[in-house]
């Protein structure tokens, strides 16, 4: 037998089957990024320590009950309406905080029967072990957004800017300190601190 | 003039392609290592409900929880609502010493920072997310993400 020199293999269309799968693998990737409600939990309490005592106007009751249903201060609402109900209540400003400051920068009615001050202002927040989840984070992001709404017209109105930009930059530049920004976002926070008290459902 | 000119005009030589497939092999290597097909598979059925007051999620200092009813192939579970973290199912009492030994695999430096991402399908009752923040209160462990599609994008 005459020593037949073995055919070259075509490589040419090698490409074309990197490209396919490379192709495959640009569509499936989803470079994910997850986003959400970031929020605290109460620590357990002591059992012997008195729950202090709040008053009732400056107390501001949701509750969603097993049919998904809102009742806000034991009224029936839709949920498009609660942002406005949660602003008002804690801008309402009608008398003073524990260092009997009044609220300078509060723009509410200043009613007497609603809360006194955003430093006292307590959303609470209750719910039905029956209730969907979906709505639970859907009245839950109301409340935030009267609070986001709150905070970033003060940002407005300090520091010309959105709060949101702020809390962008400070999440940007996290390794080095800006002092003048963190600064300038505890103010904010601390003229509308976030009060969202949530109660444990009814065990049944 | 002419004495200049070699050969005919225009005659440019051939690119050679032969580098091509070095090149995409390259490429599809990145993507191949850059691609997160899923950390867990899940067991259940995980439609995030929408929100637009959300902020971004560290990844590296949050443990996931996921709930939901089991889906289509996990029949043999149930169809109440269920808890899973990494790849088990586990039951509500067994959260605090998940949650605890994925908060101990952190670097010191982040523990403190922990945060557990709930992943909660939108028609769970929420007795059951309940159930779990208590759970977690009893762990101490205090910062929780309630993960969300975001609404508007």
């Amino acid at each position: 037998m005459a020593k037949r020199a073995a055919p070259e293999v075509n490589a040419g269309s090698m490409a074309d089957i990197a490209f396919l799968l490379l192709i495959f693998f640009l569509v499936t990737t989803t470079i994910e990024k997850d986003k959400g409600q970031l929020l605290g939990l109460p620590p357990i309490q002591d059992q012997n320590v008195e729950p202090p005592i709040i008053k009732q106007k400056n107390l501001f009751t949701v509750l969603l009950n097993r049919k998904n249903q809102l009742l806000v201060e034991d009224e029936l609402m839709e949920v498009k309406n609660l942002r406005q109900a949660a602003i008002d209540f804690i801008d309402n400003g009608g008398s003073t905080n524990a260092d009997g400051e009044t609220c300078d920068y509060c723009k509410g009615k200043r009613d007497p029967s609603s809360s006194d001050h955003p430093d006292k202002a307590i959303i609470s927040y209750k719910y039905d072990r029956e209730t969907t989840y979906e709505k639970y984070i859907e009245v839950q992001d109301e409340l935030l957004a009267a609070y986001a709404f709150l905070r970033d017209r003060e940002a407005q109105r300090l520091y010309n800017r959105s709060f949101k930009s702020m809390l962008e930059e400070k999440a940007k530049n996290q390794f080095k300190k800006d002092e003048k920004l963190n600064e300038q976002i505890k103010r904010i926070q601390k003229m509308y601190p976030q009060i969202l008290s949530e109660a444990e459902p009814d065990k049944d | 003039m002419s004495k200049f000119k070699k050969g005919k005009q225009g005659d440019l030589p051939a690119i050679s392609t032969a580098s091509l497939p070095d090149i995409v092999f390259m490429l599809l290597f990145f993507f191949m290592v850059a691609t997160v097909m899923r950390d867990s598979s899940l067991m259940i059925e995980n439609r995030l409900p929408g929100a637009e007051q959300v902020e971004k999620l560290q990844k590296d200092r949050t443990a996931f929880i996921y709930a939901g009813k089991p889906s289509s192939q996990f029949k043999q579970l149930g169809t109440e609502p269920v808890i899973q973290f990494n790849d088990k199912i586990i039951k509500v009492e067994e959260v605090q010493a998940s949650v605890l030994a994925a908060q101990q695999e952190l670097t010191e430096e982040l523990q403190p920072k922990f945060v557990v991402g709930f992943k909660v399908d939108k028609d769970t009752h929420s007795g059951l997310v309940s159930d779990i923040k208590q759970e977690l209160r009893q762990a101490n462990t205090l910062k929780v993400m309630y993960i969300t599609s975001v609404k508007g994008e």
